[in-house]
């Protein structure tokens, strides 16, 4: 470590006035970048994280403007030609705490510094403006710092840029936009010679990702890394899992068992946060609370659908301390320091070890004292998850996922940024990407095959050369064809979306005759995923914004809905926020399953259904994969139990169905849960195993993945939701066209299309290596599903039962809950056209 | 041994297999077949009938907007239509407009999907009702045009007309239709009729659907009283709008 520069008087002045010292991770920070490194900090949330990141920025604002007083003579001040400092973070709820973090530091101090804001939402004057008169520091984010890097004057606006600040570093590069970041520092790091990065991130399992991201990496294999700074751990949480009286459910995810004794754990707390993992599932709690809420206790609501207007007012009342208790999802997972907030709870599975200890982090921001967290299971199956969990917080594990691959999406869209500012050589484009971390492996085939695709399509068939978007100066430099195409880009970028959402409005109720028109000008209730709204029919009710709203249709990107009376919503759930279980809590998992030594610490409850399973079928062996096969009700049922999370069974599901179609074994359907996997149908599975006609071996084998996952993909929604995505980011298909806005359902039809023809006539398309690489990862989880066949290849045990077993309970139980695949679309149809032919012949 | 010539079955070629399954529908004074490839078959007069074509569409959208969608649709939609005329061996194909998705595009369209349109040309009487997105095709390509036509009780045209007596064949609004069966919807493409018009669906590969149920159609099928023959593979699936939802 450098030698510890000093602070400013100003600096250490107004450290006293607060009765603070500046910590030895902060100070140590800002001795690296003193020196001219990028650097890394890990702290934990309360660490004063933020102003460590801030400090180095702060006092060479304030010396530069000290020197610009001591010249008084010359007449212009030197720092105010472009971006000082550029600040980027993934929170929604971002100005309250650079509030806290920031303005009132700069204003105590009397720093004569300029910080603005800019995002989608900034009014386009004033974005105007700050590209003429920057501000010293622009707190921002990835999309716009690529449309600044767009512009012509890109070179000029970053030439002097000091310092970028990436605050949850950790959670910015687990997506798309952390791509976009990765893509933007290289250009910022030619523009600006003197850059340095800092990243500030929680404990993750692999910091050396994250400091080879924040710096450039050189050509050859060598990995160059920034500097690290760790804070000194505060003391070890307090995790205990609910000690119930009730009965433990088999399964389902509300909790709703545990309801009292949740309320009277807020009850004896000052300040509660309760987490879930779904909105649905907040939705639920928060009515239920309030239904017991006797005392009339302030409780909210939080999750990231809510209108923008609802959250501030309730991060508001949190930060004043009005609230006993927030309801919420991972919207409020990231660091934001609440004050006193002196209880966690958990409900529901944690999901991984790693998040589960950010949330507990959220407890009690001085450093050194114990945070309290209570974890919530909301069924047996979660209990043996919770426990793996409080094993991993104990042992300190971290299990965040490594640093993501560089979508080819986003390349494509960053290319078009590069030639919207200037003229560009390929070569020379194509080493400043590969300076970048996440895009160190990009082969140069495939990076031209990136350029080609933003200039004409990219196809094999050279049909658009005339129409080429980027064409060859004589000097060998690419240049955009037609001022129209960089405007398309400005109108188009910036769009890493995940999901098409819908506006939801709350309008006055109509009559089930009433002719007249939607009413309009309605509150704004929040945004929610269009696939949801696309299964509902008007009149129907689901649970929104913690009431009961009935459907009244749709106009355009809203969905209208009114108040309902009733108590039962008729759409029970939906799944907004769903993430799978991390691999290192499902090897957990598996692990107390198969070891019955381990069950002590468990629940009287759970060891008792362990036992049973024990006695009635077999215990799931910690390498093999257990299939139990039983009748039931007329159907014969297949049960297994990969552990693999919602996700990969899904997919396995489907592959599934379509080889025991094959074998004439003709199932019905399947349900998946996090830990297993059940198909039915009306043959006797069991006995096709045990009679020889069906190997288990076979059926689970890893070619699944080759021929049949390719036939069902080329037909799946899922695979077309994810191309869709693809295509909008790479810039094929306009989000707006300008002075029209395109609605995210009209692009449905026209990827779903474009989809099909790309698919069936050059299956090898950039765009669709693009979306196979999503898919592998995201909705369908091919890549673990992977690692699991080839796990438990010939290590297949069979439990031929007359009934059902007790470890299979649980998921037979989620039939009629979750959603039943398997049907093809056709029969559904068929289904639906023959009751249409019955109806005519009564 | 002597053999009555007449008497003998007609032996099909085998890539004739499997005989074309068609879903009955009378309209007019006509008996009509709805095909499930989208394609109307007309056996009375050995008639095949496309709507919508759309070729050229990417190229198109390319030129003009910059948007490089995959220059496959053309030969994707001539291909379709290929296999539907090998099918069928019609004696007259009638192609219900906006078989062109500019004016240009018939004079711009590449040599080697001439050469199929003028194959499949051959040996049979071709006509291009115009629609609005091609009301010029170029003089190259062969082929009548007609802006409507009547062929003894069935009349032809790109747009629905609102008076039509009766026995109209039209496209131009892209059909489709959705259903909710348990829990899921499914919207495909669609035949949509009232027993005096019948609307095809758009032939193309890349012609999206417009919801049966949207306001434009309330003037083509007054108080909703039509049903659909939404498109499957090898079969149509019939339903009566009162079972249709909107988007």
């Amino acid at each position: 470590m450098p030698d510890t520069p000093h602070l400013p008087a100003v600096f250490t002045n107004w450290f006293e006035s607060r009765n603070w010292a500046p910590r030895a991770h902060q100070l140590e920070l800002f001795a690296n970048v003193r020196a001219g490194n990028s650097a890394l900090l890990i702290a934990p949330t309360g660490g004063g994280k933020t102003l460590a990141g801030f400090l180095p920025s702060l006092v060479d604002l304030h010396q530069r403007s000290a020197a610009d007083k001591r010249k008084a003579g010359a007449a212009v001040s030197s720092g105010s030609s472009g971006l000082h400092t550029l600040y980027m973070s993934p929170l929604k709820a971002l100005a309250t705490d650079i509030h806290r973090n920031l303005e009132v530091p700069i204003e105590e101090m009397g720093l004569s510094i300029k910080l603005e804001t800019r995002s989608g939402d900034t009014p386009s004057h004033k974005k105007q403006r700050q590209k003429r008169l920057p501000p010293d520091i622009l707190l921002t984010t990835p999309e716009q710092i690529s449309l600044l890097l767009s512009d012509k004057n890109a070179a000029r606006l970053f030439a002097d840029l000091q310092f970028v600040i990436l605050d949850e570093l950790h959670e910015l590069v687990t997506s798309k936009r952390g791509d976009l970041l990765a893509l933007a520092l290289t250009r910022l790091r030619k523009l600006a010679p003197n850059l340095r990065c800092i990243g500030l991130s929680a404990t993750i399992a692999h910091p050396d990702d994250l400091r080879a991201y924040l710096v450039e990496q050189p050509l050859s294999q060598q990995v160059n890394l920034a500097e690290i700074v760790q804070a000194k751990g505060g003391a070890k949480p307090h995790i205990s899992i609910l000690e119930t009286k009730e009965r433990l459910p088999w399964s389902g995810h509300s909790c709703i068992y545990a309801l009292p004794e949740i309320y009277e754990e807020i009850k004896a707390h000052t300040t509660t946060l309760v987490f879930v993992n779904t909105r649905s599932q907040a939705e639920r709690l928060f009515q239920e609370l309030w239904r017991i809420n006797e005392e009339t206790l302030p409780i909210a609501l939080h999750h990231g659908s809510l209108d923008v207007g609802q959250r501030r007012k309730v991060e508001a009342h949190m930060a004043a301390g009005q609230l006993k208790a927030v309801v919420c999802t991972s919207s409020l997972d990231l660091g934001i320091d609440w004050g006193d907030i002196d209880l966690v709870i958990n409900v529901g599975a944690p999901k991984g070890a790693s998040r589960l200890a950010q949330r507990i982090g959220r407890a009690n921001h001085r450093m050194n004292e114990a945070s309290k967290a209570i974890l919530v299971p909301s069924n047996r199956f979660e209990v043996l998850e919770c426990q793996a969990a409080l094993e991993a917080s104990e042992a300190g594990v971290q299990d965040t996922p490594p640093l993501r691959q560089g979508g080819l999406d986003v390349l494509a869209q960053h290319i078009m940024c590069v030639a919207c500012a200037a003229p560009f050589e390929p070569e020379k484009l194509y080493e400043e990407v590969i300076s970048s971390q996440s895009y160190r492996h990009l082969e140069y085939d495939l990076f031209v095959k990136a350029v080609e695709f933003v200039a004409t399509g990219g196809y094999a068939l050279k049909a658009y050369d005339r129409y080429a978007k980027l064409r060859p100066t004589k000097e060998g430099l690419y240049r955009v064809s037609h001022p129209q195409f960089a405007q398309q880009y400005r109108l188009n970028s910036g769009t890493i979306l995940d999901a098409a959402t819908l506006k939801v409005r709350q309008v006055k109720p109509r009559g089930p005759n009433s002719k007249r028109p939607l009413g309009f000008g309605g509150k704004m209730l929040g945004e929610i995923e269009e696939w949801f709204i696309e299964q509902l029919a008007v009149g129907d009710t689901f649970v929104f914004a913690g009431q009961v709203l009935k459907f009244e249709g749709l106009k355009e990107s809203e969905a209208y809905v009114s108040r309902s009376a009733s108590q039962d919503p008729k759409i029970p759930s939906y799944q907004g926020g769903k993430f799978p279980l991390s691999t290192y809590l499902a090897e957990g998992v598996r692990s107390f399953a198969s070891d019955p030594h381990s069950w002590s610490s468990l629940p009287g409850q759970v060891r008792e259904w362990l036992e049973l399973q024990k006695e009635k079928s077999q215990l799931p062996e910690y390498e093999r994969l257990l299939v139990e096969t039983f009748p039931r009700n007329d159907k014969h049922y297949l049960v297994c139990y990969p552990f693999e999370g919602r996700l990969a069974h899904q997919t396995l599901g489907m592959l599934l169905t379509r080889r025991l179609e094959r074998a004439g074994l003709h199932p019905l359907g399947f349900v998946a849960t996090e830990y297993s996997l059940a198909l039915w149908g009306l043959r006797d599975l069991g006995l096709a195993i045990t009679s020889g006609r069906l190997r288990l071996d076979e059926l689970f084998e890893e070619d699944m993945l080759g021929d049949d996952l390719e036939a069902w993909l080329s037909e799946s929604s899922l695979m077309k939701r994810t191309f869709r995505n693809c295509a909008m980011i790479s810039g094929l298909v306009e989000r707006r066209h300008p002075g029209k806005e395109k609605t995210g359902r009209q692009i449905t039809i026209n990827t779903d299309l474009i989809y099909n023809v790309l698919h069936e006539h050059e299956p090898d398309h950039l765009l669709l290596q693009a979306t196979w690489t999503d898919a592998a990862t995201g909705l369908l989880d091919i890549s673990r599903l992977g690692h699991f066949l080839s796990r438990i290849d010939k290590r297949i045990t069979h439990s031929a039962l007359s009934r059902v077993s007790p470890l299979a309970v649980p998921v037979l139980l989620e039939i009629g809950k979750e959603p039943i695949f398997g049907s093809a679309t056709e029969e559904l149809l068929a289904d639906a056209a023959d009751d249409l032919l019955l109806e005519a012949q009564l | 041994m002597s053999v009555n010539r007449q008497l003998q079955p007609r032996v099909e070629p085998s890539y004739r297999q499997p005989v074309p399954v068609c879903h009955d529908l009378s309209l007019g004074q006509e008996l009509v077949g709805l095909h499930d490839s989208g394609g109307l078959w007309w056996p009375e007069e050995q008639t095949l009938v496309v709507s919508d074509l759309h070729l050229e569409k990417a190229a198109s959208i390319a030129k003009t907007k910059g948007v490089m969608l995959p220059p496959y649709d053309t030969a994707a939609t001539l291909e379709k239509l290929a296999a539907l005329i090998d099918l069928f061996s019609p004696r007259r194909v009638i192609c219900l407009g906006d078989s062109f998705h500019d004016s240009e595009s018939s004079a711009r369209m590449p040599a080697a999907y001439r050469a199929m349109l003028a194959t499949m040309q051959l040996g049979r009487e071709w006509i291009w009702i115009t629609g609005n997105h091609d009301p010029e095709i170029a003089p190259s390509v062969c082929g009548e045009r007609f802006e409507e036509l009547s062929i003894s009780s069935l009349c032809f045209r790109h747009e629905p007309n609102e008076d039509a007596d009766c026995g109209e064949i039209c496209g131009h609004l892209h059909p489709a239709a959705k259903v909710r069966r348990m829990g899921r919807t499914v919207r495909r493409a669609c035949f949509a009729t009232n027993g005096n018009r019948l609307m095809l669906p758009a032939f193309g590969a890349l012609t999206g659907g417009l919801n049966v149920m949207d306001n434009a159609f309330s003037k083509v099928f007054a108080e909703r009283r039509f049903s659909v023959f939404m498109l499957g593979n090898g079969r149509l699936f019939p339903f009566t709008a009162s079972k249709l939802i909107s988007d």
